[in-house]
């Protein structure tokens, strides 16, 4: 009888009596013998396995090590502090540089940046706190759309709204072509950035009486804002380098200008020119243009990378 | 400073020559009539008819899924923000339905404080956190925010714990610590009505004990209403007790008679622990 209480009293606490337990059959045995027994062809093909995705890692990285290398061979050489601080020089005349182009770049990319980041931004925090509804999804769809458009595109639109109906290129039609190609980017950076912000927070403000748009410039903003200032320095780093939309609005200068008016220099714009003209001397400064280029773009990174690190690392926004 | 914590009995202190706001009297008294909630097509809450009592602690228990939490998130209509949510009934905060044309939402959840399961400080100092209601329409000057925050950190018993470190993050406080900051930063707001969404379920016995003190202190100068899963806290803590099932208000009545001599079954099973 007491066998029988402590049995029923088992099947109460959920346990399962031990006729009911089922022991590994022989033949299960068998197979997992065997099973154990397939250690070293396992540990080999896992090793060739690991072997080929390594390889894919490096091959992935090899064009970037490739174009640095070959950069600073051919570009390091013509690269002096003239490069920096001079005008170009007429076809014939020994050195010169590109100042006027750096100073373009660094104008056109402040345009971009002050046209791109705010619509940019406030579109990414639209698409995330009202997701779902028509027009998110709506412009979520268009936003991917329009970071698919050659950007030979973008330059033909601003080219129509902005230089045509003023009649002359300008600086300032180029950086809102940029600007426009950061907005989807930093839109979806933002969106995605937003959406991780833990909805205890986003209750938090909102219970204290903050109206959502404010919630989400407040505390959802400051939260994701190591996220989206990365996402909008990629951004930038990405329009830093294009050619296209600048040649029927930035249009290039041989001259020194800071107007964002009037046609205005620019380093990716140089690089073209001279590398498709016929002379040697242009030909080096073009490869030294092109290293400048590229070592501007990996700063922008380097730093989006370590600003980024910094804010999480302290995880206070203070 | 000392005016700042009030003696039992007296009403919460306003700031002398505060506007005409002053003369309106909030007791903090809620009244839920027939009210229904809804998901979508889930009825979450069907025909809730409650009064909580001002200057108590009310408790809502009741088994995972209830409703509990629903009707807490509607007193300050938290859960309006969820698309596809809608009520039937009224919600009354001092005799005025909250959900009516009369109620400005800002103003009510700043009458109405809340507190969550999980401690949800803002990525910011001590100090800011706690300004961060009073700052809303940016009308406080300098020296009136100092007295705010150091009054609200007293009242959650946290000043001396972090009066020397005001301006650090407020991630750097322990659990228990964020969680009276919590309190301290919706009390910031001066509410009538604070609700507690299992405050202290993730807290160990200490920083629970805390929590339930100072609840004990607060329901003198307000409506204080907490969920729990806790039974022992809810009996510990509560004057009244209201028992959910599957949306429904089984039961409610005062804690003693909820606990010892319920007059559901369903109460009576739930509080001795035999399902839920």
């Amino acid at each position: 009888m007491a066998g029988m209480a402590r049995e029923s009293q088992r099947q109460r606490a959920g346990g399962m009596t031990a006729a009911t337990v089922q022991r590994p059959s022989a033949r299960q045995r068998a197979v997992s013998e065997r099973t154990r027994r397939g250690l070293g062809r396992r540990r080999a093909v896992n090793a060739a396995m690991l072997g080929l995705l390594a390889l894919a890692a490096v091959i992935a990285v090899l064009p970037l090590i490739f174009i640095l290398t070959y950069l600073l061979v051919r570009g390091a050489g013509s690269l002096d502090l003239n490069f920096f601080t001079h005008m170009p020089e007429p076809v014939g005349e020994a050195g010169g540089g590109m100042a006027n182009a750096i100073a373009g770049t660094m104008i056109i990319i402040v345009i971009a940046a002050a046209f791109g980041l705010p619509i940019g931004v406030g579109a990414g925090i639209y698409l995330a706190e009202h997701r779902g509804t028509w027009l998110a999804n709506t412009v979520r769809f268009l936003s991917d759309v329009l970071n698919g458009l050659p950007s030979i595109v973008m330059g033909i639109f601003a080219w129509q709204f902005l230089v045509r109906p003023v009649g002359h290129f300008s600086a300032l039609s180029g950086g809102v072509a940029l600007g426009v190609m950061m907005i989807p980017m930093i839109a979806r950076t933002t969106e995605e950035m937003v959406r991780v912000v833990p909805v205890s927070l986003r209750e938090a403000a909102l219970a204290l009486g903050y109206a959502r748009w404010r919630t989400g410039l407040t505390i959802v903003l400051r939260t994701a804002s190591a996220g989206i200032v990365t996402g909008a320095l990629v951004a930038l780093a990405r329009v830093a380098g294009e050619t296209a939309p600048l040649l029927f609005t930035a249009f290039g200068n041989q001259f020194w200008s800071t107007s964002i008016t009037q046609p205005i220099a620019a380093l990716p714009l140089q690089i073209f020119s001279y590398a498709i003209s016929p002379y040697d001397d242009w030909h080096r400064l073009a490869w030294a243009g092109a290293l400048v280029l590229i070592a501007l773009i990996l700063v922008i990174s380097i730093v989006a990378r370590v600003a980024t690190r910094a804010r999480f690392n302290t995880g206070s926004g203070d | 400073m000392s005016h700042a914590i009030a003696a039992p009995g007296v009403a919460a202190p306003r700031a002398p020559g505060a506007p005409a706001l002053a003369l309106v009297t909030y007791t903090g008294s809620i009244e839920a009539r027939d009210f229904s909630f809804f998901y979508g097509t889930k009825r979450a809450l069907s025909g809730i008819s409650l009064q909580i009592a001002p200057h108590a602690i009310t408790a809502f228990i009741g088994p995972s899924g209830c409703g509990k939490s629903t009707l807490l998130r509607s007193i300050n209509r938290l859960n309006a923000l969820i698309v596809g949510a809608r009520h039937e009934g009224e919600m009354l905060l001092d005799g005025v339905d909250i959900y009516g044309p009369q109620t400005d939402i800002v103003t009510l959840r700043q009458r109405v404080g809340m507190v969550f399961q999980r401690w949800n400080p803002f990525p910011k100092s001590i100090y800011d956190n706690i300004a961060f209601g009073p700052r809303i329409n940016g009308l406080a000057r300098r020296a009136e925010m100092d007295e705010v925050v150091e009054t609200s950190l007293r009242r959650a018993a946290l000043w001396d714990e972090v009066k020397d470190r005001l301006r650090s993050s407020a991630h750097g406080l322990s659990g228990g610590q964020q969680q009276r900051l919590c309190i301290a930063r919706a009390l910031a707001n001066d509410p009538e009505v604070l609700l507690l969404d299992e405050p202290a379920s993730a807290l160990d016995p200490i920083a629970t004990q805390h929590i339930e003190e100072l609840l004990y202190e607060l329901k003198r100068e307000l409506t204080v209403v907490i969920v729990t899963h806790n039974l022992q806290q809810a009996a510990r803590v509560s004057d009244t007790t209201a028992f959910f099932y599957l949306g429904e208000l089984v039961e409610a009545g005062p804690t003693d008679q909820i606990f010892t001599s319920p007059r559901e079954a369903r109460t009576e099973a739930y509080v001795t622990g035999r399902f839920g």
